[in-house]
């Protein structure tokens, strides 16, 4: 008997004994009365498959989705990263117009709902830049050039380009905001003498910023950036709702089109945890090292 | 050499809300003088000489440092800041830059040395406090009073004409304060003009050209030292100081 099972007392045993009995009435239902068709042997296909006619191995609509996924997510982390501390700095500013610029963006992204904030970004802002830049005609441009290759490997397929954009702004601007209040703090844990000390030799407000604060500032802030790095993956889902074709956005295609409701979901949502419980691990191993 | 004080102080106030830490506060001090602030907690020590480099901005009468009126905010401020060094009590030292970037980074981005001039003066300095072997090492790695040595010469670098001291070796082991008021008695010695907030008598003696004593945000004797340590003016200093000549 494997020692964890003798550290188990009564309360524990009707915990288990309970869960594996909703389990069990789950898969019955499924079994029975749904008569669920389970179809795992076809999933694999979905994620990489092989052509026989062109003989290579190519991304299917899943692991299509998950490098959209991890394009997106780290273009709009690096967009959230500086518009965040940008925010983050500017919420401590001395200027009230600027503080209260800051404290305004804040407040609105925490009080509406997400996805209420994703469609009024989309709409009020993302389209209006992809239409004023004519990034569409430019994007479709490119992907019939010869250059087309290098653009896919950083922003996927071209034709979708424009949506990509509006994924990582939409993404990006709301993520900003919590970036800021990360930023924020740390800027105010920096005690008050390093200011004086600054000021003392006569810097101006922006060197002691520069050289005095934000850097001792910013190595605080990494680890819960790196957090906040893993809530931005995660919050990546919703932009399937603007159509960007990431990961969700792509199962849903899936189910659609398959029927496979139950593999295609937890396939997706093993991609999703094993990306994110992967990076926490790894960042926890990282803040351990120094 | 002109007569026209470095630090002309004209009833000055500061008030914290409704709290007056300073009140009427009028002072002179000459180029090459020695001022000894000293005074009871809360006396408003550290507000008067934070007042004389701008991180106070004084509320009532006139003060006027280097032949500039400071006010709310004269532009003029920072030009002052480098001609007036300040040493804080808690030593401040930027904990993400070596000993010698402590000391480079005022030259090199206020002053606008080059790099190799600013490190030449960081050097001079850092062998005037006589710690030239620490220079890469970070503030943390340093006793205290070789931490508060490092920020006397981080204020030297700027080559100011004026240095003013809160407290410096107040959180300091007592073993380390010898080292440091070595330090401040040569600088007197090469004749800088030195407003010192501190509790050391035996160093005020040595060097104070004059004794001021505060109390309640008020200035309540000015004496030469001999005069204010064998026979104070007031009864509140005589008090003081039997108080803290005790210890
Ligand atoms: N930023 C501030 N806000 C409110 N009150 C303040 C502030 N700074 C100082 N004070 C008050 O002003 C008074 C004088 O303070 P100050 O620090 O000048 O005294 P001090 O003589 O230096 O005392 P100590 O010997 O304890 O350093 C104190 O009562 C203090 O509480
Ligand atoms: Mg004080």
């Amino acid at each position: 008997m494997p020692s964890f099972l003798k550290h188990l007392r009564w309360a524990d045993w009707l915990i288990l004994t309970v869960l594996v009995g909703a389990a069990a009435y789950v898969g019955m239902r499924l079994e029975g009365t749904l008569n669920y068709e389970w179809r795992w042997h076809l999933i694999p296909d979905y994620i990489l498959r092989y052509r026989e006619d062109r003989q290579e191995w190519f991304a299917n609509l899943l692991l299509q989705g998950l490098f959209a996924t991890l394009r997106i997510c780290i273009y709009a982390g690096i967009l959230a990263a500086i518009f965040g501390t940008i925010l983050g700095v500017a919420r401590c500013a001395r200027n009230l117009t600027v503080r209260m610029l800051a404290r305004t963006y804040l407040e609105l992204l925490r009080n509406i709902p997400p996805v209420v904030i994703i469609f009024i970004f989309f709409f009020f802002l993302s389209q209006q830049l992809i239409d004023a830049l004519n990034m569409n005609a430019w994007a479709r441009g490119i992907a019939r050039s010869d250059s087309a290759g290098v653009w896919e490997f950083f922003f996927g397929d071209m034709r979708r380009f424009p949506s990509l954009i509006s994924g990582v702004l939409v993404l990006g601007l709301f993520q900003a905001a919590f970036v800021g209040e990360i930023v924020r703090a740390g800027i105010q844990s920096i005690p008050r003498g390093q200011r004086e000390a600054a000021r003392a030799i006569g810097m101006s407000g922006f060197q002691e910023m520069r050289y005095i604060i934000m850097p001792q500032a910013l190595s605080k802030v990494v680890p819960p950036m790196a957090n906040q790095f893993i809530s931005l993956i995660k919050d990546s889902s919703i932009i399937s709702l603007i159509s960007v074709q990431e990961l969700t956005y792509k199962t849903v295609e899936l189910v659609a089109s398959t029927r496979m409701i139950f593999e295609a979901w937890i396939t997706t949502a093993a991609f999703y945890f094993v990306l994110c419980f992967g990076l926490s691990l790894l960042f926890r191993r990282l803040e351990n090292r120094d | 050499m002109t007569q026209t004080p470095v630090i002309v102080a004209d009833a000055i106030g500061k008030s914290f809300g409704d709290f007056a830490a300073l009140t009427d506060v009028s002072l002179s001090v000459h180029q090459s003088e020695r001022v000894v602030v000293c005074g009871p907690s809360g006396s408003g020590k550290s507000t008067l000489i934070r007042c004389f480099n701008g991180l106070e901005n004084h509320d009532a009468g006139t003060l006027t440092v280097d032949g500039v009126a400071l006010s709310q905010d004269a532009p003029e401020i920072r030009q002052l800041r480098q001609d007036v060094g300040m040493v804080f009590q808690q030593f401040n030292l930027f904990p993400h830059l070596t000993v010698l970037e402590n000391l480079m980074i005022g030259p090199l981005k206020v002053r606008k040395l080059d790099r190799a001039a600013a490190e030449a003066t960081a050097r001079k300095y850092l062998e005037r406090v006589r710690i030239p072997e620490q220079a890469d090492k970070r503030p943390a790695q340093l006793s205290g009073g070789q931490q508060q040595r490092v920020a006397i010469a981080r204020a030297l670098c700027m080559e100011p004409r004026v240095m003013l001291f809160d407290e410096p070796t107040s959180a300091l082991d007592p073993e380390m304060i010898g080292e440091v008021l070595d330090v401040m008695v040569e600088l007197a010695q090469t004749g800088m003009t030195m407003v010192v907030v501190t509790h050391e008598m035996g160093f005020a003696r040595k060097v104070a050209d004059r004794m001021v004593f505060m109390e309640a945000g008020r200035i309540v004797e000015i004496s030469p030292p001999d005069t204010f340590f064998t026979a104070p003016q007031t009864d509140r200093a005589r008090v003081f100081l039997d108080q803290i000549l005790e210890h």
